[in-house]
């Protein structure tokens, strides 16, 4: 087991540290200690000293936005957080399933299998949907971790009525490493999803943009999900 | 340093026949996403006023090169597979035959030095004979600028 790990980890038990690291992991970019103060009702100066600790953890990471103004009264930087892009585990009894899913996906690639990964792909979704039939779709994509948000800005893309998005990638390390293989299988795993739910598969669509997953929905005209739905509840 | 790719690809057909119509047709927008990309240095392009003229050499018909210039891996990386390119990709199999062997290959080299097609295709050869190595590797195995700087071969052209 990696004790680094699990002590990063053991810091998110304190309820205003948790909730700091939900407000800056949830906000998608840098958030400033004034922010996060506000979000979470705690003062500047516990904000700051927590989310330093978190930063130490590796949990976040910390950088400088530049004043508007510049010059002299213009203010110092101000300091920023954001979600460190390391991933922290811990399983007990330790487990290695990454490992695995690394050399599959190779196999897959040997034997040049890809329409067929897509296929199980698709499947997995469906199944994924099993016990959700009727649910939105982004509940289930919040649920398992994709971090759905709406975006409703004019270069959204395709279609009118906005995209919504998936901030986070949940096979963000393989698909570093098989980039197409696994965009591809994550693409037909959320096309199987939503034929599960009973919605559209085709409301999926690869989309991919660096930093977030590489799949994004359209969103039907006049949805009301809020700009930026909270995704990490429990 | 900057990163040189080189990538090669069979097509199921002469590049004018029906069946690779809608590939061509992707060129000239994909091209220009290419050259707009962050960190996008050189492409080797056959004509600089018609976007669909595939780059011509002596490697066999049929044989489509890809050859360009980069100033990171992870610029290159993210381009290829962070943006409409991958979408691109997903569909080579409608255009392109499967390739048993290494088909991408990339290298170190020094800043304002454009190697030639026949380094390229020698470096893809390298890699297919000896595996990566800071010479020539991979996105699986890649390697540091500096790991290459030592290399003979760049003192060579930093002269």
């Amino acid at each position: 087991m990696r004790e680094e790990h699990l002590e990063a980890l053991s810091l998110l038990h304190d309820p205003v540290r948790r909730s700091l690291y939900e407000a800056v992991a949830g906000s998608g970019g840098d958030v400033g200690r004034a922010e996060a103060a506000e979000a979470t009702g705690v003062s500047r100066t516990l904000a700051g000293h927590h989310l330093d600790r978190l930063v130490e953890a590796g949990l976040l990471e910390s950088g400088f936005r530049q004043p508007e103004r510049r010059g002299p009264g213009s203010g110092r930087p101000a300091k920023v957080y954001r979600r460190a892009s390391g991933e922290r585990s811990v399983s007990l009894p330790p487990r290695d399933y990454a490992v695995l899913a690394s050399v599959l996906a190779g196999v897959v690639d040997a034997l040049g299998a890809e329409e067929k990964a897509e296929e199980v792909a698709r499947a997995a979704g469906a199944r994924l949907a099993r016990g959700h039939r009727g649910e939105p779709v982004e509940a289930v994509l919040a649920e398992r971790g994709y971090e759905p948000y709406a975006d409703h800005a004019g270069d959204a893309g395709v279609g009118a009525g906005g995209r919504l998005r998936l901030r986070n990638c949940p096979f963000h390390a393989l698909s570093q490493e098989h980039p197409l293989l696994v965009c591809s299988m994550n693409l037909a795993l959320c096309q199987g999803l939503l034929e599960g739910l009973g919605d559209r598969p085709e409301r999926a669509e690869l989309d991919p943009r660096p930093g977030e997953c590489c799949v994004s929905l359209a969103l039907p005209p006049g949805s009301a999900l809020p700009p930026d739905s909270k995704t990490n509840e429990d | 340093m900057h990163l040189a790719q080189l990538n090669i690809a069979h097509l199921r057909a002469p590049v004018d026949a029906p069946e690779l119509a809608a590939f061509v047709e992707l060129l000239e927008p994909i091209n220009d996403l290419a050259d707009a990309a962050p960190g996008f240095v050189w492409r080797l392009k056959e004509s600089e006023e018609d976007p669909t003229a595939t780059v011509v050499h002596d490697y066999g018909d049929h044989l489509l090169v890809n050859f360009s210039l980069w100033e990171s891996i992870d610029a290159l990386w993210t381009f290829a597979y962070r943006s409409a390119h991958l979408g691109v990709l997903r569909r080579r199999r409608e255009w392109f035959l499967r390739m048993a062997e290494p088909y991408m290959v990339m290298w170190w080299v020094p800043e304002g030095h454009i190697p030639t097609l026949a380094e390229a295709m020698r470096r893809l050869e390298h890699l297919r004979a000896h595996g990566p190595s800071p010479e020539a590797f991979t996105f699986q195995e890649p390697y540091e600028s500096s790991e290459a700087a030592n290399l003979p071969a760049a003192a060579e052209a930093r002269k």
